[in-house]
């Protein structure tokens, strides 16, 4: 009988076991990710920048040259590098604590200057690293560790949409928004990180996947219940679909 | 190459595209936007690139970036925009990454001024951000030491894999004097195996971090920044003496505060003073040397600085009781004058020391 290889683990990714909580997306994100650096055969030439919360060490476990950005300040450390090495694919890997809180300047300027780099933005409504506060992107009556009664628009503001936000920029090149809840979404997202990456090989300027993630820890929900959650309160709050294709990229 | 007049903050830009830095990060801010403007003028004529960044922690951050690419990079600023790069300079020192950070000083706390300062000081010297760890500072008092400085600078932040920073005060930015530029004999060529770059060719992947979650692990490797801190103690201690051989007093200044109080010390020594200066041009690490060959013998020491008062601890630690130490200082972005200086050093030598 011969065998014959029919699944196997990505290249894209190291053989270091990740410490995400059981039911978190994380890990399928980082896999979609390493499988389109694998499939476009750029590992040797990416530069990938880790930020700070709960996937701060990717750079653990994607298997291509990693730097550790201070919180929120990857889309700059991202800049430095791109700028040095415009023939290298350079990322950011980001939660919506880091990118949409601290780091929404460097992200907006990033987007602005038309920074030839590509984001990966995972946005659980939540920071998960520090347990469970707030995020700017938290939902409108969503209990969290600093909005015990619910989120209250009255005091703590309306959830930022980061994709419409930076859609509107000139320098934007590429903006989808996509979900890591059931299987077909999950390849979709991967269609378009793929789309995202092609854009910057194409030299066409800032492209950005947001990626709507779970958080079952700090949700107080199982890993089914939060990908339910996800489909059904954080969906139509972040409507999926590009909001940005300046270039046509297919 | 013959000698050119500039201003004070574009011979620093000019002495860094010299010393082999092609990037510059910035952000416009008084009293050091001439450097930004040199370099956004003059790197594209040398292959490089200038951008100016959205804010100082973006610069520093950007800066960060393109040091783990392994290329000469540079960044400056002034007092508050100083003050909002330290989280990246903590980070520098934590990744052990290169860079060159000026620092032209400007009256604080806050907002302050934009006059010349030193109060900067303790932030530069001992350390700045969080974290344990100290950073080479060089502080030049004249253009043409500018020149010199500015290549040390780049090269000792290549050897030991530091943050350095290049300190001067306002007034230094803002001044014009000739200058001559050199490039030196044998550029150093550092290997940077270290550099994230893409791994096409050397294997496996590179990671640039601060990060240690073990605190075993921290303190490890905390330790070895230590001994690097300790190799930088032997080797990079740069200061220069004037007339200190017979002298009773001893003044303590740096930057171009030196300068002023030189010429005080000179009208001293004409009035039969014995009265000579210690000039520190490395405040970190701090040259010790000068003052343990000569406490034994000195009747005092006196610190002048544009501040209420910073350098002044690190020369008691030097002196360490073995002879008074007194201070003399102008704060908020005055500029102590030679007259000022004059007559404190004759009250301190009519104390008791012979005129």
């Amino acid at each position: 009988m011969t065998m014959k290889t029919v699944f196997k683990k990505t290249s894209g990714l190291t053989d270091k076991p990740t410490h995400y909580c059981p039911g978190c997306t994380h890990g399928v994100i980082h896999r979609l990710v390493g499988e389109v650096l694998e499939e476009m055969d750029i590992l040797e030439d990416t530069i990938g920048v880790a930020s700070v919360g709960c996937s701060v060490l990717s750079y653990e476990y994607f298997n291509c040259d990693m730097t550790q950005a201070a919180h929120g300040r990857a889309p700059a450390v991202a800049t430095g590098v791109k700028r040095v090495l415009p023939n290298r694919f350079v990322f950011t890997y980001q939660g919506d604590g880091d990118l949409a809180s601290i780091g929404i300047s460097e992200v907006i300027h990033a987007a602005a200057r038309g920074e030839n780099i590509t984001v990966i933005f995972v946005n659980n409504a939540i920071y998960g690293m520090t347990g469970g506060q707030m995020a700017p992107t938290t939902l409108i009556g969503q209990k969290t560790a600093t909005t015990p009664f619910g989120r209250d628009a009255s005091i703590q503001g309306s959830p930022i949409k980061v994709s419409e936000m930076i859609a509107t920029l000139d320098g934007a090149a590429y903006i989808e928004r996509v979900s890591s809840h059931d299987v077909q979404h999950i390849q979709k997202a991967k269609r378009a990180i793929r789309k995202a990456f092609e854009t910057q090989q194409k030299g066409l300027g800032f492209s950005m996947v947001e990626i709507l993630s779970t958080c079952p820890t700090n949700w107080g929900l199982d890993p089914a219940e939060s990908l339910e959650w996800v489909k059904d309160s954080m969906v139509p709050v972040y409507p999926l679909g590009i909001y940005k294709n300046k270039e046509g990229v297919k | 190459m013959g000698k050119v007049l500039m201003k004070g903050n574009e011979v620093i830009a000019e002495a860094a595209v010299h010393a082999g830095c092609k990037y510059f990060f910035g952000y416009p801010i008084t009293p050091q936007s001439e450097l930004v403007a040199y370099m956004a003028r003059r790197l594209p004529e040398v292959g490089g690139l200038f951008l100016q960044a959205e804010s100082e922690i973006a610069a520093i951050n950007m800066v960060y970036g393109a040091a783990s690419t392994g290329v000469r990079v540079m960044t400056s600023s002034s007092s508050p925009g100083f003050s909002l790069k330290q989280e990246g300079i903590s980070y520098l020192v934590g990744a052990e990454l290169p860079a060159v950070i000026c620092n032209i000083v400007r009256g604080g706390p806050g907002l302050g001024n934009i006059q010349p300062a030193q109060s900067d000081y303790f932030q530069v010297t001992k350390g700045g951000g969080h974290g344990d760890y100290n950073i080479p500072v060089l502080a030049p008092a004249s253009l043409q030491e500018i020149v010199e400085l500015t290549q040390d600078a780049f090269d000792i932040a290549d050897r030991y894999r530091t943050p350095v920073i290049l300190m001067g005060d306002g007034m230094l930015g803002q001044m014009m004097e000739p200058v001559e530029f050199m490039d030196r004999l044998e550029q150093q060529k550092m290997e940077k195996p270290w550099a994230t770059t893409g791994t096409r060719g050397d294997g496996g992947p590179k990671i640039v971090t601060s990060l240690e979650l073990d605190a075993e692990g921290l303190e490890k490797r905390n330790w070895s920044l230590q001994q690097k801190f300790a190799r930088i103690k032997q080797n990079e201690v740069r200061y220069e003496t004037y007339q200190t051989d017979d002298a009773e007093i001893v003044m303590v200044a740096f930057g171009t505060v030196a300068r002023i109080t030189m010429n005080a010390i000179n009208r001293a020594r004409q009035n039969g003073v014995k009265v000579g200066l210690i000039r520190p041009i490395s405040l970190w690490p701090f040259p010790e040397k000068p003052f343990i060959e000569t406490r034994e013998r000195i009747k005092a020491y006196i610190s002048v600085e544009m501040s209420a008062g910073q350098m002044v601890e690190d020369v008691r630690l030097a002196v360490n009781g073995h002879a008074p130490v007194d201070f003399f200082g102008r704060t908020g972005g005055v500029v102590p004058t030679q007259e000022e200086i004059y007559e404190k050093l004759i009250s301190v030598a009519g104390g008791g020391v012979s005129v």
